[in-house]
């Protein structure tokens, strides 16, 4: 890392980067900030309110059920992806022509436009006429996601864990496939058990990339949208609506937009704050 | 085969069912969908393709999509390479931060930036554009390409440069000709995820689009929504939306499995 050398040219090479990502995010964000301290009735005039706003936000109980719904989903998820992910990783083969197919399939799932994992998690999960709900149902076991909050949070959970977890898997594979020969030699040379194996070579090498998919995962559950949309539409009632569903029903559907401006702000620091968090310690490591 | 092989297959299979149930239902009528509970479509139909590839409101939606998703990825593979180059090579004022806040860009929900997307883009006359969706998309993809392929680079020996500097060659036939060849499987995988990440979002892309560029993931939302509950039809646009994905896939699988294995992702 430290062999770098000095030259502060290089912004040069950064240049067409900065301009396209700032032309995306800086005007944008400027808006929002614009529109988080202002109150309007239309017709472009607009009063200067302050940080109004941003109290209502902090103190409305719709905001907190928001968030904590978003918590609850982002823990529940990661709790699930993560372990399994690197499970599944840890029992795929190692090399062949078995590699190959097991990585198409594995990540197709990755590549599904997100409305139809939404849609095609819908049609699979009707209790009527989907394989998921009719099977449930057939069980004895009373589901309808469109009625139960439970179920509903059941199937979104699901949807995830089959949408994500293929994530995990190719980047631990990678991880696992990064570690030399030798070490596993070495460790059965000592009569090493697999799980110190696991424990004491394979996971301490997996930890650079777990990071990544851990800050992945979390970064882009955070911001969840579509699939739940499409899926449940937040409901029944408000019981799955996530923090990006929640903010796009009163930018879009209410047109409140200081409100909807200074949630927007609160939730990007909130991920920001969190992400920096995990960045740090990746980097951390790193340095070591 | 070995006994832990049985875990894999399981899993595959698992994410198979749901999608096995979307082609199922992309094949049978109406009636049959909503009358019955089958595994299999009984009634054999292929209805639903027919009306896709007939109907110009369903099939250029495909276009549109695979037109803002090419742009877009053309655009953030070519300027994160000298990016991704210049935070692999050099040190400079600020290159830790302006990192970090490269990557803050990934973390932006996209939808606290729909609305004001939308007015800028009006503004700059862009709107219902290709051209729109893709730069909209830089927004995340520029930041996952700068940082897979800057995790490639850093792999890459700085022997490499000397001994080409050393060798008479000026710095862009040096990129060019030695630096981009040598890293071709990283710009395989960055290009791979870019692909991914726009292919697939649908916020964004259906915000800055209303009927020119509309892309294929919001005709079918607009479908569920206005002409009743034609599930097959539904089934039927999203069976032919896995197939780019997969596609992709089949024919990058060697380069991600290498470059998997060499890289940061």
């Amino acid at each position: 890392m430290d062999n770098k050398t000095v030259n502060q040219k290089a912004w040069f090479f950064i240049l067409p980067v900065i301009i396209l990502v700032a032309f995306n995010a800086v005007i944008p964000l400027m808006t929002v900030v614009n529109y988080s301290v202002q109150e309007t009735f239309g017709n472009n005039i607009f009063f200067f309110e302050g940080v109004r706003w941003f109290e209502q936000i902090l103190n409305s109980d719709r905001f907190h059920a928001a968030l904590l719904r978003q918590l609850r989903f982002t823990a529940i998820i990661l709790a699930i992806e993560v372990p399994l992910g690197v499970a599944i990783a840890l029992t795929m083969p190692k090399e062949g022509v078995w590699v190959s197919v097991c990585l198409v399939f594995m990540a197709m799932p990755l590549l599904i436009p997100w409305n139809v994992v939404g849609a095609m998690w819908n049609i699979f999960a009707l209790p009527d006429i989907g394989l998921l709900g009719h099977s449930i149902n057939a069980l004895g076991i009373d589901y309808n996601f469109t009625r139960q909050p439970f179920a509903a949070w059941f199937t979104t959970i699901l949807m995830d864990v089959w949408h994500w977890t293929s994530l995990v898997v190719l980047l631990a594979y990678a991880g696992l496939r990064s570690i030399p020969d030798a070490y596993y030699q070495a460790a059965k040379i000592d009569g090493a058990k697999p799980w110190a194996v696991f424990r004491y070579i394979q996971l301490p090498k997996l930890k650079r990339v777990l990071t990544i998919a851990i800050l992945l995962r979390f970064m882009d559950s955070f911001m969840i949208y579509t699939e739940p949309f499409v899926l449940t539409g937040g409901g029944p009632g408000n019981s799955t609506t996530f923090m990006s569903i929640d903010l796009m029903k009163m930018a879009l559907g209410q047109f409140d937009l200081g409100p909807a401006a200074a949630m927007s702000l609160i939730y990007f620091f909130i991920v920001l704050l969190l992400s920096w968090v995990f960045y740090t310690l990746m980097m951390k490591d790193e340095a070591r | 085969m070995k006994k832990t092989s049985i875990v894999p297959i399981i899993y595959i299979l698992a994410l198979m069912l749901p999608i096995y149930w979307l082609i199922n239902m992309s094949f049978k009528t109406t009636n049959e969908i909503l009358g019955s509970f089958s595994l299999y479509p009984h009634e054999f139909t292929f209805d639903n393709y027919i009306t896709i590839f007939t109907d110009p409101s369903w099939y250029t939606g495909y276009f549109n999509s695979m037109a803002y998703v090419g742009i877009n990825t053309l655009i953030s593979v070519s300027v994160a390479l000298p990016a991704a180059y210049a935070f692999s090579r050099f040190r400079f004022i600020g290159d830790k931060h302006l990192f970090f806040w490269l990557l803050t860009n990934r973390m932006a929900p996209p939808a606290v930036f729909a609305l004001p997307f939308l007015q800028l883009y009006s503004a700059v006359n862009l709107f219902d554009t290709p051209l729109a969706v893709a730069l909209a998309h830089c927004l995340f993809n520029i930041p996952l390409a700068v940082w897979i392929l800057e995790g490639f680079m850093s792999g890459i020996p700085k022997e490499l440069d000397e001994t080409a500097y050393v060798d008479g060659y000026s710095f862009p036939r040096f990129f060019v000709r030695i630096f981009i060849p040598t890293v071709a499987a990283g710009i395989g995988v960055a290009a791979f995820f870019c692909f991914m990440f726009s292919w697939v979002e649908l916020l964004l892309a259906k915000t800055l689009t209303s009927v020119a560029a509309k892309p294929i993931a919001a005709i079918m939302t607009r479908t569920a929504s206005t002409s009743g509950y034609e599930l097959g039809l539904l089934a039927a646009a999203g069976t032919l939306t896995i197939i780019p994905g997969a596609f992709v896939i089949y024919f990058v699988r060697n380069h991600i499995a290498k470059g998997f294995a060499l890289g940061r992702v």
